[in-house]
């Protein structure tokens, strides 16, 4: 039992934690977009088959810590909330390392008649206030894969795309499904090759769409209307143009609940109260969950999140 | 045998790679936000020692090596192969040139090194991180000339060559780091 009791991070790096929190609300303020404190416990949690979430057990009640704000947000938009915001914590379980740990803040907002494309503008304004020389660049999926890998991403054969990932992770790779083959080739391939800055990825295959709507790009094909946010060649941010037709919804939740049972992953029930929110209707809206711990990680050039925790999980 | 999980790797963990052994060097937990978790892991490769970089899926697992690291007394080589001894079962293993590779420049007779077993064959020979040894080879030394910073060339009694400060002679003892291959210090006058 290790009795080591300090902080990870500096007092100093401690004091810029709570700077940026404090302007990170004064950003939104301004904007008057509303801060919302959603619960971080509920009985209910997402089925994402790539999110495990942390089960909560008291004598009476069971239920989840939150892996997001993101379905509490939701049913606050059906019920006329306007735009919002929310600044807090969100658990996941079995993720720890350099840029992971099980309780993590994250900040989620959602602005109401905006499409993804304004809300990467948004995102862009957000990291220069806090960061001034930032540069910014922004690119398609399809055209940063392609200029690393030269396959289409969204049209390139399966087996080309593993083949790729054997030659660039392992042979564990030989069978594996579109979405894990892209996600490993971006990761291993592509992040390291962005430029340096905050870099906003659009139009993700059509096969990472998770909660994004699916629409056709420039040339015909069918991408997510996804973006991902890269500060310095690390995952910073997830914004959507969100699904907003319930049944196709339902649909989604079905599928990955067949994904966790081919995974052998816990069986997870669909979040009912979520569901019928989108069935009584939440208005067209574009929405981000964005990293702070990975943000201030950035902004004081620390290595690793436990340098600007009060305390990782290895602290714990 | 038995096998780590990729969440139980740690550096220092020896385990099988395509037929080879491996030590773990480093194990990076990634995990894209909506996609699938793995881990980057750098593993070197202890029949060749290659360096490879591998990423594989969280939760997949890899066989443990039959890898052990043991302190042995050298003993003697006979031209072919090197002899070891464990100090306590007086148990007796040779090596080939092979394994002991660049510990070869650095050993004599009686040192305790680390001979690393796979399948309890000496797989590779780490020689002590210092060692004291006698110069057989050098010029002369300079005897008004300690303050100058110079440094000369000196070859040990095990044949290892290195830089030495310009007033040491043959015959004197010197101390070298073997990581390095750096001087250390004079260990007696002659």
């Amino acid at each position: 039992m290790t009795t080591q009791w300090q902080p990870g991070s500096s007092l100093s790096a401690l004091r810029q934690r709570s700077r940026v929190f404090a302007e990170l609300r004064q950003f939104f303020q301004q904007r008057q977009v509303m801060e919302v404190d959603v619960p971080l416990m509920s009985s209910a949690t997402v089925t994402d088959h790539n999110i495990e979430s942390i089960q909560a057990r008291g004598a009476e009640l069971a239920g989840y810590l939150q892996s997001s704000p993101e379905y509490f947000m939701k049913r606050l938009l059906a019920a006329g909330s306007g735009d919002i915001f929310s600044l807090g914590k969100a658990f996941r379980d079995g993720e720890s390392g350099r840029r992971h740990n099980p309780e993590f803040t994250l900040l989620e907002w959602y602005r109401c008649d905006w499409n993804e494309h304004q809300l990467m503008d948004e995102v862009a304004e957000l990291i220069t206030a806090l960061m001034p020389d930032i540069a910014v660049r922004r690119v398609s999926y399809a055209d940063v894969f392609y200029q690393q890998l030269q396959v289409d991403p969204h049209l390139g054969e399966l087996q080309v795309l593993r083949s790729l990932a054997v030659a660039n992770a392992s042979s564990s790779w030989a069978d594996e499904t579109r979405a894990n083959c892209l996600d490993l080739l971006f990761s291993v391939v592509v992040e390291p090759k962005l430029d340096a800055g905050l870099v906003l990825v659009y139009d993700y295959p059509a096969c990472q769409s998770a909660l994004a709507e699916r629409a056709e790009d420039s040339q015909g094909r069918l991408v997510s209307r996804r973006f991902e946010a890269f500060l310095n060649r690390v995952e910073l941010a997830n914004g959507y143009f969100e699904l907003t037709d319930a049944v196709e919804q339902a649909a989604r939740f079905a599928e990955d609940q067949l994904l966790r049972k081919d995974g052998g992953k816990p069986e997870v029930a669909a979040d009912q109260r979520l569901l019928a929110a989108i069935e009584a209707g939440i208005p067209r809206c574009a929405g981000v969950a964005l990293g702070v711990d990975r943000l201030l990680m950035q902004m004081v050039a620390a290595e690793s999140l436990d340098q600007v925790m009060p305390f990782s999980w290895s602290r714990c | 045998m038995a096998s780590y999980s990729t969440n139980e790797f740690r550096s220092g963990m020896k385990v099988m790679l395509d037929g080879d052994p491996c030590n773990i060097l480093e194990n990076e937990f990634v995990k894209p936000g909506k996609g699938q978790a793995f881990n980057r892991v750098k593993l070197r490769n202890l029949k060749t020692a290659r360096v490879l970089e591998k990423t594989f899926k969280s939760g997949e697992s890899l066989e443990a090596a039959d890898v052990i690291d043991t302190d042995m007394q050298y003993l003697y080589t006979d031209g072919d192969f090197w002899y070891f001894m464990e100090p306590d079962s007086f148990e007796q293993h040779q090596a080939n040139e092979k394994a002991v590779g660049d510990a070869l420049i650095w050993l004599s007779e009686q040192d305790m090194c680390v001979v690393t077993l796979y399948n309890g064959a000496p797989l590779s020979v780490t020689p002590p991180n210092h060692v004291e040894l006698e110069i057989v080879e050098t010029d002369p030394g300079l005897r008004g000339d300690t303050a100058q910073g110079g440094s000369k060339p000196a070859k040990l009694v095990t044949g290892a060559v290195v830089k030495v400060p310009l007033f040491l002679d043959q015959g004197e003892i010197v101390r070298v780091d073997t990581r390095t291959g750096e001087y250390q210090g004079r260990v007696s006058a002659k």
